[in-house]
């Protein structure tokens, strides 16, 4: 109240609503401000007690000056390699100067990934090996959906394979990927492919499930209609099922990325994909004194990324589902 | 000459764990062009059981069904179902659940704007085209039995079939919907066959109302042709004689039918639990 006769004073009326507002505001946030603090302050007496062959453990200032110190070397590395490219193009002009007929080459620029480019390593394989789940599982389960043979079929193989770990297929990718994937100027990495492809693996069943539920619990009633209207088959599924199933086919897409975050982390540790899983395993190796600060840094950013990835999926169930009451908050 | 539906003998047996179940015996049934044609009898009878015989969602056992002079055999737009609890598609605007009806018979026959113009009429008809692009879950329970009344109209059925269609409505709502019923009918003149469990509502619409005997192995026990003139209308029938007359007959019919069933009606209602569900799913021919 006392801000509101403040702001009165500089000449910023604010309506009574406002002070309402603001009042509940402050309710709705004082009890996850409260909790973080609580949580800080257990974690750094805990960090203080615990002693490790390299050092304290990290409290959360450890942290959070590790954090700034990824950003600063990612700030110093881009700088150096855009000062090698300029002084590649310098040395190029120079060059063509003193003979017209020399062909200009540029050289790529081979520093190590920093954490931001290993960020962005792991939302890519991420939602590369996501993307190719959504394209095998939602037709996969739309057609064992429909039809009961090919359920009780199907049904069998993915619930044995559904309780696999990731790290459990992950020997067996890299030898097949090793085998087939022989490229001489290869595309994409093998590591790459490896943790794409254990992804792909891991979250490709609880896909088929839902969507094969969601399918096959469609209100009877609703494809008494699509009899009666003779809809052909393509139009059934395009016109009823699809949409009648989109809430539980969105379920499971988001169980399925949450199992997707978690399975990359432990892949890209065994594969040396360039991500943030082989980020912690290398902080690991190093052994410096930063480094369970730069390995809690990580940890910190794996949670909140993961968060952001389901509140995404969370956004976009709602914009396609037509019961979007239905979906949680 | 012929009636336009021929009902024919028809016998319904459904598998059960414990036996081959009779729902229905030997219906038969003819109705003319134009005729509205109500099916009463008490719950679990078998009403809902011939109307997917007609509708062809069912396969009768024995005997079939023959519409125009051909045996229906799967389901198809010539017989336009009004289903009890609407079932229009949630994801749908009342205006594009019409659409999807209407594309898929005179998609072919009709220009863009033709059926632009059919689906709006219809819509107006049933007094929805201040609301056509409304979703389901914004429109109250009778609005949404009104659209899916115009989807059936909408497909110009031979036989329009409806299935307890205001069972689910308020006395007010369904006070009102059946009086929209009987202007539409007066101007179209379809043929109908409604299934009821409201005396009044069957003496006021029909033109014959079929009792049905109590299940297992249902059939049809009297059938009484209402003389009523049209048009018919609620508040001056309270004081008709006639009207009353057929009322107390429809009645009477199912007082003495419920007396008869009661001893066995404990196991006989458990049995026709399977009968009477017409949610039961039904797998897809395609």
């Amino acid at each position: 109240m006392t801000t509101l006769t403040g702001n009165k004073i500089t000449g910023l009326r604010l309506p009574a609503i406002d002070s309402q507002l603001f009042l509940r505001a402050g309710k709705a946030l004082a009890a996850p401000v409260a909790g973080m603090l609580v949580f800080l302050l257990l974690w750094s007496t805990a960090a203080q007690n615990i002693d490790t062959s390299l050092g304290k453990f990290p409290g959360p200032v450890a942290v959070w000056e590790q954090f700034d110190a990824l950003y600063q070397e990612h700030r110093r590395s881009r700088e150096k390699e855009a000062a090698f490219y300029e002084r590649q193009k310098v040395r190029n002009a120079k060059r063509v100067a003193e003979d017209p007929g020399y062909q200009p080459k540029i050289r790529d620029y081979t520093g190590k990934e920093t954490f931001i480019d290993q960020i962005l390593t792991s939302l890519v394989t991420v939602m590369s090996g996501f993307l190719l789940a959504v394209a095998i599982a939602i037709p996969l389960g739309i057609a064992t959906g429909l039809s009961r043979t090919l359920n009780s079929a199907i049904n069998p193989i993915v619930q044995v394979f559904k309780p696999v770990s990731p790290l459990a297929w992950l020997p067996l990718v890299t030898m097949v990927v090793s085998a087939l994937y022989t490229s001489t100027d290869p595309l994409v990495a093998k590591s790459f492919l490896n943790s794409m492809i254990t992804v792909t693996l891991c979250c490709l069943w609880p896909m088929v499930i839902n969507t094969a539920m969601g399918v096959s619990t469609i209100d009877s009633d609703l494809l008494n209609v699509s009899r009666v209207l003779r809809l052909p088959a393509l139009k059934h599924v395009q016109k009823i099922v699809l949409p009648a199933s989109v809430p539980m086919i969105f379920t499971g897409m988001r169980l399925s990325l949450g199992v997707a975050w978690m399975v990359l982390i432990a892949a890209e540790m065994l594969a040396q994909n360039p991500g943030l899983g082989k980020f912690v395993w290398d902080e690991f190796q190093n052994g410096s004194s930063d480094s369970l600060a730069r390995i809690m840094a990580a940890v910190i950013t794996i949670g909140l990324i993961g968060f952001l990835l389901d509140r995404t999926m969370l956004q976009l169930q709602k914009m396609v589902s037509w019961n979007s009451e239905s979906v949680p908050h | 000459m012929s009636a336009l539906l021929d009902i024919s003998h028809i016998d319904m047996e459904f598998p059960t764990p414990g036996g081959t179940f009779t729902a229905l015996r030997d219906v038969d049934l003819q109705i003319e062009k134009g005729e509205f044609v109500s099916l009463i009898g008490h719950s679990g009878c078998g009403k809902s059981t011939v109307l997917n015989v007609v509708s062809g969602l069912y396969r009768a056992t024995r005997g079939g069904v023959i519409l125009n002079g051909k045996e229906v055999t799967e389901p198809g737009p010539e017989r336009a179902v009004v289903f009890q609890n609407h079932s229009l598609l949630p994801w749908l605007s009342a205006y594009e659940n019409v659409e999807l009806a209407v594309r898929q018979v005179f998609g072919k026959t009709r220009s863009r704007g033709e059926i632009r113009d059919w689906i709006e009429h219809n819509l107006d008809l049933v007094h929805m085209g201040h609301a056509m692009h409304k979703r389901p879950s914004e429109i109250s329970g009778g609005m949404k039995q009104r659209v899916g009344i115009a989807r059936a109209l909408a497909m110009q059925p031979k036989v329009l079939l409806m299935d307890e269609p205001f069972g689910a409505l308020d006395a007010l709502t369904r006070a009102h919907m059946q009086d929209s019923l009987m202007e539409i009918q007066a101007e179209l003149n379809n043929t109908v066959i409604m299934i009821t469990h409201d005396v009044d509502e069957a003496v006021l619409l029909s033109d014959r109302i079929v009792m049905m005997t109590n299940g297992p192995a249902a059939t049809i026990g009297e059938i009484l042709d209402v003389g009523l003139p049209r048009p018919r209308h609620r508040l001056d029938l309270a004081d008709d004689t006639d009207y009353n007359r057929y009322r107390a007959r429809v009645l009477k019919f199912l007082h003495d039918r419920h007396g008869r069933a009661a001893p066995n009606t404990e196991k006989a209602d458990a049995k026709q639990d399977t009968d009477t569900d017409n949610n039961k799913p039904v797998e897809r021919a395609a």
